[in-house]
């Protein structure tokens, strides 16, 4: 209770919040890239969820994967596989690793990493072309990512 | 591949959204006379990575690709016919124009984009198009350097290329020029910045597909400078990469650097074999 009113507080502040997230650092990943514990302790809130999924300023997940429930935002790319059916395929620890860090489940993917902050070639600040100074904020905060796993583990199919 | 176009056509099926992907197999011919080589079998440096290396203006709208079809069409040649005053143009401390000791362009110039980047014995060094243009204007015009990837330098890029149009891209890999070839390459497949992607990561391994609205191609430089819908102006190589680098969330490299001179030399063989289409025109 303490900690859920710590974190409210820090949300409504609106900074990154320290206490009672899992760092990027810390995260840990079992052997198959999947993380157990949630990153905040905070149920992940599907809507925002998938506004993060659309968004270019967010996630952007859907540069490079189709979603069907998300037909309302134009041009979904085809990069990586069909978001549909997530939800069946991946269980929340699994979805957690692969939006965290998908090169812990598959080596070598193209997909970004969205809660890693260093060990980068050539770190840049965002998107100005300017160097960056590690460790980069992450591209999306602890709780974005559980509101994004929230959102694709109701990903079903038919 | 088979898999590749297997996931296109589910894709398009299930996502009326979604634009059907794939290189597409128009041919090009400008002004009714010049058949361009856009599809090439992958010289041999390339070939065990890509069957076959595509000219981008296949990974665009027919809108798009029916512009480059007319010179009277392409937004691209007003520079041109900007390039082909400064030509003529005195500048500098020497009294000399770029006719003053090239004469017509159009001889003097022909072939010079198909090879370069390339090795300059006398200076020792690897030269780009535009270190060769700004070399004839400090040394022997005694006029001031134009920026890299500025109008004037984009223009004459245009202007010189017009002249090649049609010949294939034959620039040499070997010899001086070896060790910073094989710079380049291992840029090319260096993942960057905090996305941590590669030139091959888009170009390579997933052109013909589209990542958000973007068709992405294999990244060939044959058509450059290259008209670019998006910014309404012409675009050099460097700038391009530049922009590229920069969305990988990474600190780009500088214009004009060691590090995109290898990078354009090796990205320009591998296109060996496609035909000059400089000015070309792209989103």
């Amino acid at each position: 209770m303490k900690r859920l009113s710590l974190t409210l507080a820090i949300c409504l502040a609106g900074t990154m919040s320290q206490a009672g997230e899992v760092a990027p650092k810390d995260v840990k990943f079992d052997d198959s890239g999947a993380i157990a514990e949630s990153l905040t302790g905070v149920a992940g809130d599907a809507a925002n969820g998938a506004m993060i999924v659309g968004s270019k300023k967010k996630g952007n997940c859907v540069a490079c994967h189709a979603v069907t429930a998300l037909a309302d935002i134009p041009f979904h790319g085809e990069i990586g596989p069909m978001l549909d059916g997530a939800g069946e395929r991946w269980s929340e620890a699994e979805l957690r690793g692969l939006v965290a860090n998908a090169k812990m489940t598959f080596e070598g993917t193209l997909m970004p990493a969205f809660y890693k902050v260093d060990g980068f070639i050539r770190p840049g600040d965002a998107y100005t072309g300017k160097a960056g100074t590690e460790p980069l904020p992450p591209i999306l905060t602890a709780q974005e990512i559980e509101d994004v796993v929230a959102f694709l583990a109701t990903l079903k199919e038919e | 591949m088979k898999y590749k176009a297997l996931t296109a056509i589910a894709v398009a099926l299930s996502l009326p959204m979604a634009a059907f992907a794939d290189a597409d197999d128009d041919t090009l011919v400008v002004n009714d006379e010049i058949t361009m080589v856009t599809k090439a079998a992958a010289p041999a440096h390339v070939a065990d990575v890509l069957d076959e290396v595509m000219s981008g203006w296949h990974f665009r709208s027919d809108e798009t690709q029916a512009l480059q079809k007319d010179d009277f069409e392409n937004p691209a040649m007003v520079f041109v016919d900007q390039a082909i005053e400064a030509w003529e143009t005195v500048d500098g401390s020497e009294g000399k124009s770029c006719a003053s000791c090239h004469d017509d362009v159009e001889t003097s110039m022909k072939g010079v984009r198909a090879v370069y980047p390339k090795w300059n014995e006398q200076a020792g060094e690897l030269r780009t198009m535009a270190m060769q243009i700004n070399d004839c204007r400090e040394n022997q015009m005694g006029a001031k350097k134009w920026k890299y990837t500025g109008g004037d330098m984009a223009a004459m890029e245009a202007l010189i290329s017009v002249q090649s149009r049609g010949m294939p891209v034959n620039v040499a890999i070997d010899g001086p020029v070896q060790a910073i070839w094989e710079k380049g390459k291992e840029m090319y497949y260096t993942r960057t910045g905090q996305l941590e992607l590669s030139c091959a990561n888009c170009h390579e391994d997933s052109y013909g597909m589209m990542i958000r609205a973007d068709h992405l191609s294999q990244g060939q430089i044959n058509g450059f400078p290259t008209y670019r819908l998006k910014n309404a102006k012409l675009n050099t190589v460097h700038a391009r990469f530049k922009g590229c680098v920069r969305d990988t969330r990474a600190e780009t490299y500088k214009p004009g650097s060691d590090d995109f001179i290898a990078l354009e030399l090796y990205v320009a063989s591998r296109g060996n074999g496609l035909s000059v289409e400089g000015p070309s025109v792209r989103n």
